[in-house]
């Protein structure tokens, strides 16, 4: 008997010992897969990050052309008090400096000279002589962006008279790419070497502040409503499966709902960054409803019992307790909404904000186009000179992403409570 | 069988007249009657689902929010039907207040816990009003002397006892008439439990307190009227000392003795 449960106890402890072994195996082997998930992420991150910021910080630069410029020969006719007053750029084409610039680029780079720079280059520097009224009366070595086949050249792009033309140029000291500031106060143009990201992410900002200043209210307090007020009938069972339904229709759809409903009322706004803000907050509104409705459960029913009992009407429990409590969720899932939305395309070409807008927007309702939008125009461009301009433009539009994400993270741990 | 009205020469505070409450189609309580007066400290006792806490919701309509409960009969608070229509909710919950099982504080400071109950019905006009009655109420639950230093700190970080006194001067900051306890030891370790007996007691007498309890050595301990409460009816009200000593209901009996519980 003693015999037989000592060989009973053996046996139990092999079993045993080769579950273990197994259990331990199947353990380790986890272990690795989650890890080569996670370094596979982080790479494919490190991967997406390198690029773009390789490519992305020469679409911050672009090449300029060094021009001696003799303000003060006296062919510009033009008084300093006069450039106070009206519009100095155009004080100045009155003046003559579009062909004083020709006839010096002439001058320094021979026939055919004035074609090496952009045109229009003459606004830069009449923007330049607008800020400092004192250079009109010295002798100055302005760059100035260069012509876009010129621009092409110094990449070792275009023709090969191009392309030895403008080493030739680069290696004299007279071409050189330079850090371009104005890439990000400028609106959109036809040319890589005179286009800036300000437009897009004046309408961007314009738009998703629209997006945010109607879907957050309106989100927020559906989902009270829901969760605190309505009591569950089969109305409000429906209401939560549209809602859910909502967050999941694509947004092209919500697009088409845009043109035909907003863009139907007010068929002067096309294009506005009011008509895109709201057709995205009809897109973001289900997001904040889902996780408002989320975080307003997690709230311990036990909160509301105790402001209850106390004699606190419906409205303070909500506002004094359950609301400052959900708020981090809340934000987070409004995090999540307008990140969606500030990546959005689709709906807004849908509403017209494709549309090439080379002024920055002035307002909620004057034409604007948006940061996707506008990689999505520069990436289909036939210049090669907007392959980094592009570049350029994702990682502002990353950064701007950046800059939301890290506020929304910020207010939510202000308001974070623990216990 | 019961003898809720012969009992007590003293004028009665609340009374409830044939209350039974629906959960949907589920009674949970059957024609409860009983009378609660100022003068003694009242314990529901029974097994769990009796209906006692039940019954003790119905007292201040904390039964209102939840979803297809339904209440039949009378309830009177000074003579007054808490459930007529046209009743203010809110007023009657600043009489008729509530400590619940869970101590639970806000999550905000030690002051806001006990000040915002008066600041929301109103009852002080300046803040040194409000510092004095946070401080009485502090006072009167016995927490004053060990969180006077820090009444910024959240109330969430005291111990539980803590928490369940900080609880109790919530509800006694904005002067109710009725105290409502739903088991407010039955989360506390018994050196806690013992100070919230003996605050119940020096609470007495300035409030109708009810308590509602699991552990009949409290309601002995406690009380001087106690109510047993068996499958959503109540069996017997009477003193607690002749509950505990020669209960009439033979099912009072068994429970006492702890044939079932």
């Amino acid at each position: 008997m003693t015999e037989h449960a000592r060989l009973e106890r053996e046996l139990k402890a092999a079993r045993l010992a080769t579950q273990l072994a197994r259990r331990h195996r199947a353990d380790r082997l986890f272990r690795i897969a989650g890890m080569a998930a996670v370094a596979f992420a982080a790479l494919v991150l490190a991967f997406l990050l390198l690029t773009m910021t390789a490519n992305g910080i020469g679409g911050f630069k672009r090449a300029e052309l060094r021009v001696p410029v003799d303000l003060a020969s006296g062919v510009l006719q033009v008084d300093p008090a006069q450039l106070a007053q009206g519009d100095p750029v155009r004080v100045l084409e009155t003046a003559g400096l579009p062909q004083l610039l020709d006839s010096e680029l002439e001058r320094a780079y021979g026939a055919g000279g004035a074609r090496l720079a952009l045109d229009g280059a003459w606004r830069e520097l009449a923007q330049r002589i607008a800020r400092d009224p004192a250079l009109l009366t010295q002798k100055i070595d302005a760059w100035l962006p260069a012509s876009g086949d010129l621009a092409g050249g110094l990449r070792g792009e275009g023709t090969p008279e191009t392309v030895s033309h403008a080493r030739a140029l680069a290696a004299g000291g007279n071409l050189a790419t330079h850090f371009d500031p104005g890439f990000l106060s400028r609106g959109d143009a036809t040319s890589p070497q005179d286009v800036g990201i300000w437009g897009a992410l004046k309408g961007s900002i314009l738009t998703m502040l629209v997006t945010l200043s109607l879907a957050f209210p309106i989100g927020v307090l559906a989902a009270v409503y829901l969760e605190e007020y309505a009591p569950r009938t089969r109305w409000t069972d429906l209401i939560e499966v549209s809602i859910n339904n909502l967050a999941a229709v694509p947004s092209i759809i919500f697009g088409l709902l845009g043109l035909a409903v907003f863009l139907g009322l007010f068929p002067n706004w096309r294009s506005a960054p009011l008509i895109g803000g709201m057709t995205l907050a009809l897109m973001t509104m289900p997001v904040i409803v889902i996780s408002g409705r989320n975080a307003i459960k997690a709230v311990p029913p036990s909160i509301r019992d105790a402001a209850l009992g106390i004699g606190a009407s419906r409205i303070q429990v909500v506002f004094h307790h359950v609301l400052p409590l959900a708020l981090p969720g809340i934000l987070t899932g409004t995090i999540i909404g307008m990140a969606r939305a500030l990546g959005e395309t689709a709906p807004l070409l849908m509403i017209g904000m494709r549309a090439f807008v080379a002024s920055p927007p002035d307002g909620l309702t004057s034409p604007a186009t948006v940061l996707p939008v506008q990689i999505f125009l520069w990436s289909d461009e036939i210049d090669r000179g907007f392959v980094e301009r592009t570049s350029a433009a994702i990682i502002v539009l990353l950064l701007f992403l950046l800059a939301m994400n890290g506020l929304a993270i910020y207010l939510r741990n202000r308001f974070e409570k623990r216990w | 069988m019961t003898t809720y009205h012969e009992l007590d020469p003293v004028e009665a505070k609340i009374t409830a007249r044939d209350v039974s409450v629906f959960y949907g189609d589920k009674q949970a309580l059957d024609s409860v009657s009983i009378d609660i007066a100022t003068e003694y400290v009242t314990a529901f006792i029974g097994p769990s689902g009796c209906g006692k806490s039940t019954f003790l919701r119905t007292l201040n309509r904390m039964n209102d929010t939840i979803a297809n409960a339904r209440v039949e009969g009378e309830i009177t608070l000074d003579g007054e039907d808490i459930y007529r229509s046209g009743m203010d909710v809110v007023q009657l919950r600043a009489r008729v207040g509530m400590v619940f099982q869970k101590p639970n504080p806000f999550p905000k400071s030690i002051y806001e816990n006990v000040a915002y109950g008066p600041r929301i019905h109103g009852l002080s006009g300046s803040k040194s009003e409000l510092d004095a009655i946070v401080e009485r109420s502090l006072k009167r639950a016995g927490l004053w002397d060990e969180v006077k230093d820090r009444l910024a700190d959240s109330g969430t970080a005291l111990s539980g006892g803590q928490q369940q006194r900080l609880c109790i001067a919530r509800a006694i900051a904005v002067d109710p008439e009725v105290i409502l306890m739903d088991e407010p030891c039955s989360a506390l370790d018994p050196i806690a439990t013992a100070k919230i007996e003996e605050l119940i007691g020096e609470l007495k007498g300035n409030y109708a307190i009810v308590i509602v309890t699991h552990s009949m050595q409290q309601a002995a301990r406690v009380s001087q009227r106690t109510a047993f409460f068996h499958l959503g009816k109540m069996v017997e009200y009477g003193k607690t000392s002749e509950i505990f000593t020669a209960p009439r209901e033979e099912r009072t009996k068994d429970y006492i003795t702890g044939r079932y519980g």
